[in-house]
């Protein structure tokens, strides 16, 4: 049996989406910024996208969006320009939380080498940013609270309309990281005061290479790429168009079988983790209830992550442990070091995530392979012989 | 970071896994901190290492190298083995990814540590034959050089 069961690094891009794509990679290859026909389809098709993905985040206007390169870019894109701006009025103060995906990490990591100040929140035992944690780190230099909609290796959804309403009530501008939560849970960025969202097409059966960035009107924000007029001289570069028309017809099917997904998945996911935690020394990393439907993150004590990995891709199971930006790393997850976890536990992760594209036989599958092989890797584990002894 | 078919093959099937209750030397290095954790057993009878069996807590890398470390010094002389290094561990296995270098440096001390502990039983201060079982200090991942 051969299961994909990591769907949080990519999704499989849906023939529907493809059959969407395709005339724009053949016969519609026109420039948008061209006059003639050819060119006009494409622009065409462009702001058809832009109306469409709008209207499925509860944007006011279509001009809000912004298409990127995929969600590193637009997060880049928020941050570094929402700062720029805002330095210039002497705002210094970024408020975020330990377990963001490095494209937000990394980024303020590096305004603090110019001088500005982060704010880390914590993030607690189970990955839940703390509201009022953001209200009391809210200052009158605070530029920006930048707080992800759900975690990319744990699945938690963070409580984003509250910190929303408190940013707006203290006229801080919010901008949220929803890479994961799109097409997963229901977003509104007018009811949950969101000023800047950064989406991208492929964690929803899209195409890897095109994302976006909503800008609420107003929020001024300096240029990422400059160059052509492209995207209202806001972001240069030929646009995608093809990745473009698939991100909002991914969209749209993941929004418009939001509801299923999520009581099937949930089931799904729920009887995994039950049946993985009979496993002895295991636990799930991140709140049980406020977590992303498709998302099982485990760990197991005396075995090692990487190992799990190899030996489950031996039969058959495409699986993660913790981001797969950072497998060519060795440091335990960042993610699990911020919910408190030891680095002895933090390196035997295991993280599963499911689409629409998975099965409960899949799943049958998963409770025999998995338990068998933590077993089999801790019959030779020193480690496992010292905690069994303890 | 891709492992070659000989890092694979040793991680699927690992030779020699295992304990030898009446070990002659064992040999402990790394921790779990860092991600890993080698145990090496071995039996001597005269100068030979008739058996030797590991355990190991760690990644692809780790229960690969501790594999093909077995191997190359079983049956060898204890000479021999002292004289293996972790560039032959990793020749042996066609290649590690930079990121596991440090792998096969735990298997060339795992083995000495080993060793050590069988001169220390024999009431033999290992240190002028084997040297000095460098141990992993450092407080982060595991990406550093032992």
């Amino acid at each position: 049996m051969q299961i994909y069961a990591d769907n949080a690094a990519t999704t499989a891009l849906s023939p529907k989406v493809l059959e969407a794509m395709t005339p724009y990679l053949t016969e519609v290859f026109g420039n948008p910024s061209s006059l003639y026909r050819i060119g006009a389809k494409a622009k065409d098709a462009v702001e058809a996208a832009r109306a469409e993905i709008a209207e499925l985040i509860g944007a006011k206007n279509a001009n809000e969006i912004y298409f990127t390169s995929g969600g590193s870019e637009a997060d880049n894109w928020a941050i570094k320009g929402v700062c720029k701006m805002l330095k210039l009025k002497g705002k210094n103060h970024i408020i975020t939380t330990r377990f963001e995906h490095h494209a937000v990490l990394h980024v303020c990591e590096g305004l603090a080498k110019e001088g500005f100040e982060v704010t880390y929140l914590d993030v607690y035992e189970n990955g839940i940013v703390k509201p009022e944690d953001v209200k009391s780190a809210i200052k009158d230099t605070t530029a920006l609270v930048t707080v992800m909609y759900a975690n990319n290796e744990i699945g938690t959804i963070q409580p984003i309309a509250e910190i929303g309403r408190i940013c707006r009530e203290a006229g801080v501008l919010f901008h949220t990281d929803a890479v994961q939560a799109m097409g997963n849970v229901p977003i509104n960025v007018e009811e949950e005061c969101i000023d800047l969202l950064s989406l991208t097409g492929h964690k929803f059966h899209g195409p890897k290479g095109c994302g976006a960035l909503y800008v609420r009107r107003g929020v001024r924000i300096a240029n990422l790429i400059d160059g052509g007029a492209q995207e209202r001289s806001k972001r240069a570069g030929t646009e995608n168009v093809a990745g473009i028309v698939g991100l909002a017809k991914a969209l749209e099917l993941a929004v418009s079988t939001m509801d299923e997904r999520r009581e099937r998945l949930t089931k799904m996911r729920n009887r995994l983790i039950d049946g993985l935690l009979n496993i002895e020394k295991s636990r799930l990393n991140g709140d049980r209830d406020s977590r992303l439907p498709g998302n099982v993150n485990m760990c197991f004590e005396g075995i090692e992550g990487e190992s799990l990995l190899l030996k489950l891709d031996l039969a058959g199971v495409s699986a993660s442990s913790g981001s797969a930006c950072t497998s060519g790393s060795l440091d335990p997850s960042h993610v699990l070091l911020s919910l408190g976890l030891p680095h002895e536990i933090a390196h035997g992760s295991l993280r599963l995530s499911f689409s629409d594209d998975n099965t409960e036989e899949e799943i049958d599958y998963l409770l025999k392979v998995i338990p068998e092989t933590v077993s089999y890797l801790r019959s030779f584990s020193p480690l496992w012989d010292k905690i069994k002894s303890e | 970071m891709a492992y070659s078919e000989k890092v694979m093959d040793h991680f699927a099937n690992p030779r020699n896994v295992g304990e030898i209750p009446d070990a002659d030397g064992i040999g402990e290095v790394g921790n779990s901190k860092c991600g890993d954790i080698m145990r090496m057993y071995i039996k001597v009878e005269g100068n030979v290492i008739t058996d030797c069996k590991f355990k190991t807590f760690g990644c692809g890398a780790a229960i690969a190298t501790s594999s093909m470390a077995t191997e190359l010094i079983k049956g060898k002389t204890i000479d021999e083995a002292l004289k293996l290094t972790n560039k032959a561990v990793m020749e042996a296995l066609d290649g590690l990814p930079p990121v596991k270098v440090h792998c096969s440096v735990l298997a060339e001390q795992a083995i000495k540590a080993a060793l050590s502990d069988y001169y220390t039983r024999l009431g033999v201060d290992p240190t002028p034959i084997v040297g000095v079982i460098k141990e992993c200090d450092h407080d982060h991942g595991c990406g550093c050089d032992l």
